[in-house]
């Protein structure tokens, strides 16, 4: 019993190691770099001198990127949790549901190699002849996208599902045809459950790290041109990880410093999409 | 009409001296011997649910006018038939229809008619209320919206089916608040008033009280009574009481186990004048049920 | 009577009862093009897996020899670079992350399911800090896990035990979840049939609870599992590196994965690198549909239905 309970507590445990193993690094480096110049600077090279601390254009290359991937994944996600939830039969549902949760199978350092080695190239370039770098915004957000929309379709599948059967009855008794009833009936009963899908979508959107890391470029570059590459937070993150970093120096604490905001970012957008669920299971 | 003696006494054992007085309240709005140009006519509807024969051979009118109950036991069939006549069975998986229905003399499954055209017509209220998550206005204006009825001006609109459901006074000062807040009978009504709203000239009503309190039930059959003279009204119900009190005619069903799978397939035993059917039934079967006896 | 004046609604008008009406409102323009958008967004996901399954397979067709699985990484003989190393690594890794999560999840799953009581404030704790965690973005396990170790002292963090660790914290909450969810699949009357027999609660966990749930946590841990051996970023947090010509020998050896060893070669110029990325990409994938079908196999033939 005191065994069980111990094991239960490793997940506080963790989550007091993660504040605890992010802080000490962090106290240290806001000793060196002002909290405000690091929130609102938009300078960022931590490694060649003068060195200057502003996270601006990381947090830039990081919206750009979750929003491209989020405008890739929020409607076809939507739209494939349609499909499965009002217009295909339990046997087609069993069956389409894990291909597409397959999607979500793939690791996503397989996904930056895709982005790099054919979506860069033989889409954007060949396909669509647009002008964009080796590494870009663009092609880390499509990419990125389509891994998380088996993120969105699961989750949004499950809250329309749970809509009740009364519902859908009473829409098609006055007249209204699948259409109708999906979009009128159907996805308004189910909004808080398929907001909290997209708010999940977000926080992994936010912290995947390997699509960026290889597709989205290594440069800080504060744009809105998602033609351009540009660094995100985990990118700079994963970029700064693989140099040597000994304990204690200002490269190792600015890596828990962006680690700290990541973490912080994701924390709020779970909380919200946690309400939010249990919003939607006290509805009916 | 005559009266049996016999019966007259398990008649007042079942439903009171108080309940017979309304219904001879009402016994001056006459209802001839058949429904004289029925609206919805079903002839030989046999349903299946797969292999399983749910109902086997109905033959029923409707009329405008008057309100037709359909009893009988649970597993009779009464709410499968009722779902057939706006084809609200098209909606199960590997449900079949077979035989007749139609709607002032059109057959609602020819081939080229859309069962979305068939319930723009033939409204239908549920056994729970079941109004949608959205405002009462909203709840209102939904079918008119959907089915693209020229309307001039949806907020008459509105008022004019609150009015019919006898909801008006109730909700006017809310009616951009949530229908959740409504209670069940309050509910039940404002599912009325939506259905009112598409202008249908059936309306099918699926055991409209069975969730309802005694109070919010007798609201909701005066309701009935008073939508009668502008509608066919056809309500399932199980209790007999309410069939007597509000209904012109009543469908007697009953289930028949078969010999072999021991599946009950529904069939319709009588249908009468629901005076004749509560006073003097023609099949024992009947008047079995009506008196409590069925077993 | 209700003092509620009611006034009837209009009612259909004679020229309005024709059914057939020319019009099929489900196959209507709207209704078509909507169901063909739905299509769309699912065919959508399963062509951009098929593509990337396709254009990956053609890309490293030419390097899935032998040299691949049989040599070390080497920047000298780019042509015959291999992935041993990373395969052996991910292995190790596979294992140990096994052998320190799934009783430390299946303990604390039983904790909360079986023991615990949800008014206690420590345990809505717990709750609410599992689903926290689950979402947390695994490159911060990675910086947890470095974090952690530099605390206790460690000089070199790119160790197995040290992989394993980060992985096992990434991938605890969702053991805890699936195997929550397996032990509350176990019908309440087999529970409360043993405990009217006279056995502790203990013993009804012991015996009946969790036998029957294995299937449904083997499943939940293996799916976990095929996750682990694909990350890359806690790895990289950890200095993991990819030049290890040796093979991993125990959980205090230095070692690389096979993530680690595709992102390397990926953002190397040499075309090399990018074919023997693409091949090594092959490998993992075919690792991780091995787990997958495996984890469908348990769930298809042991999974018990109630």
């Amino acid at each position: 019993m005191a065994v069980l309970r111990a094991a239960a507590f490793v997940s506080v445990f963790t989550t007091i190691g993660i504040v605890v193993s992010l802080a000490v690094p962090v106290v240290n480096f806001f000793g060196k770099v002002s909290v405000w110049d690091f929130l609102t600077g938009t300078d960022w090279s931590p490694n060649l001198a003068p060195q200057s601390f502003g996270v601006l254009p990381l947090v830039g290359g990081t919206l750009m990127v979750t929003a491209i991937g989020l405008v890739v994944a929020v409607p076809l996600g939507l739209g494939a949790a349609m499909y499965l939830s009002e217009y295909a039969s339990a046997r087609n549902r069993a069956r389409l549901k894990p291909i597409l949760e397959l999607l979500a199978g793939i690791p996503s350092v397989v996904y930056g190699f895709f982005a790099l080695s054919f979506v860069t190239p033989a889409v954007l370039q060949d396909l669509l002849g647009m002008e964009v770098g080796f590494t870009n915004a663009l092609s880390a957000g499509i990419v990125l996208g389509v891994m998380i929309i088996p993120t969105v379709a699961s989750l949004s599948e499950d809250a329309m599902s749970a809509v009740p059967q009364a519902l859908r009855q009473g829409s098609f008794a006055m007249g209204a045809n699948r259409m109708q009833t999906t979009l009128r009936v159907v996805f308004p009963a189910a909004i808080s459950g398929i907001a909290a899908a997209v708010v999940l979508g977000l926080s992994r959107a936010i912290g995947e790290t390997m699509i960026v890391a290889l597709a989205s470029g290594s440069q800080p570059n504060l744009s809105a041109d998602p033609r351009e590459g540009m660094q995100t937070m985990t990118g700079f993150i994963a970029a700064t990880a693989g140099g040597e970093n000994p304990v204690g120096s200002t490269s190792y604490n600015t890596l828990f410093a962006v680690g700290l905001l990541l973490f912080l970012m994701t924390l709020v957008i779970n909380v919200v999409s946690i309400a939010l669920v249990r919003r939607y299971r006290q509805a009916y | 009409m005559t009266t049996k003696p016999a019966t007259a006494n398990t008649r007042d054992s079942v439903y009171g001296a108080a309940n017979l007085a309304e219904v001879a309240d009402t016994g001056e709005h006459v209802v001839p011997d058949l429904p004289q140009e029925p609206v919805i006519e079903a002839t030989d509807l046999n349903v299946y649910y797969g292999d399983f024969h749910a109902v086997h051979d109905v033959n029923l009118a409707f009329g405008r006018g008057e309100i037709t109950a359909l009893i009988g036991p649970s597993g009779c069939g009464k709410s499968t038939v009722l779902r057939c006549l706006n084809r609200m069975n098209d909606l199960v998986i590997g449900a079949r229809v077979t035989g007749a229905v139609t709607y002032h003399g059109q057959n609602v499954y020819g081939p080229k008619v859309d069962p979305i055209e068939v319930r723009r017509r033939i409204g239908m209220v549920f056994q729970k209320p079941n109004p949608f998550p959205k405002s009462i206005y909203d709840n209102i204006a939904y079918g008119p919206r959907v089915t693209g009825m020229k309307v001039d001006n949806m907020d008459d609109l509105v008022e004019e089916a609150l009015h019919s459901a006898a909801l008006w006074d109730e909700v006017k000062d809310k009616l951009k608040q949530s229908a959740y807040g409504l209670s069940g009978g309050q509910q039940q009504r404002l599912c009325i008033a939506r259905t009112v709203a598409t202008r249908p000239d059936v309306i099918l009503m699926d055991e409209p009280c069975s969730s309802l309190d005694p109070i919010a039930t007798s609201r909701i059959e005066d309701l009935m009574l008073e939508m009668r003279k502008d509608y066919a009204l056809i309500v399932v119900t199980h209790n007999m009481q309410q069939a007597a009190r509000v209904s012109d005619r009543t469908a007697f069903f009953t289930a028949r186990p078969d010999e072999t799978t021991g599946n009950r397939t529904g069939l319709l035993v009588e249908y009468n004048l629901t005076n004749r059917i509560f006073s003097n039934p023609d099949d024992s079967r009947t008047e079995a049920y009506i008196s409590g006896r069925f077993g | 009577m209700t003092t509620t004046q009611i006034k009837p609604g209009r009612r259909r008008e004679e020229g309005t009862r024709v059914l057939d009406t020319g019009q099929n409102h489900e196959r209507n323009a709207g209704s078509l093009a909507f169901l063909v958008a739905l299509w769309c967004s699912l065919a959508f996901g399963v062509l951009v897996l098929l593509v990337l399954i396709a254009s990956t397979a053609l890309d490293g067709a030419p390097r899935l020899d032998a040299n691949l699985f049989t040599e070390y990484s080497s920047t000298l003989f780019e042509e015959e670079t291999g992935v041993r190393a990373g395969i052996l690594g991910s292995l190790w890794l596979m294992v140990t992350t096994a052998v320190m999560s799934v009783p430390l999840g299946i303990a604390a799953a039983l904790y909360l399911e079986e023991f615990a009581n949800p008014t206690r404030w420590y345990n809505r704790l717990i709750e609410v800090n599992l689903q926290n965690l689950a979402a947390v973005p695994s490159v911060i396990y990675g910086l947890l896990a470095l974090g952690l170790l530099a605390l206790r002292g460690f000089r070199q963090t790119s160790l197995v035990i040290g992989g394993a660790l980060a992985l096992t914290l990434l991938i605890l909450p969702v053991i805890i979840i699936t195997t929550r969810e397996s032990i509350r699949a176990v019908p309440r009357e087999i529970r409360d049939g043993s405990l009217a027999l006279g056995a502790t609660l203990w013993q009804t966990t012991w015996r009946q609870s969790l036998p029957s749930a294995i299937p449904g946590i083997a499943t939940g841990t293996i799916l976990a599992l095929s996750r682990a051996i694909g990350e890359a970023a806690p790895l990289l947090l950890l200095g993991v590196a990819t030049g290890i010509r040796f093979d991993p020998n125990g959980i205090l050896s230095q070692f690389t994965a096979l993530p680690i060893q595709i992102f390397t070669m990926s953002s190397q110029p040499q075309e090399e690198f990018q074919t023997a990325a693409a091949a090594a990409i092959i490998v993992l994938l075919v690792m991780i549909l091995v787990l997958n079908g495996l984890a469908i196999y348990i769930r298809n033939h042991y999974q018990r239905r109630w």
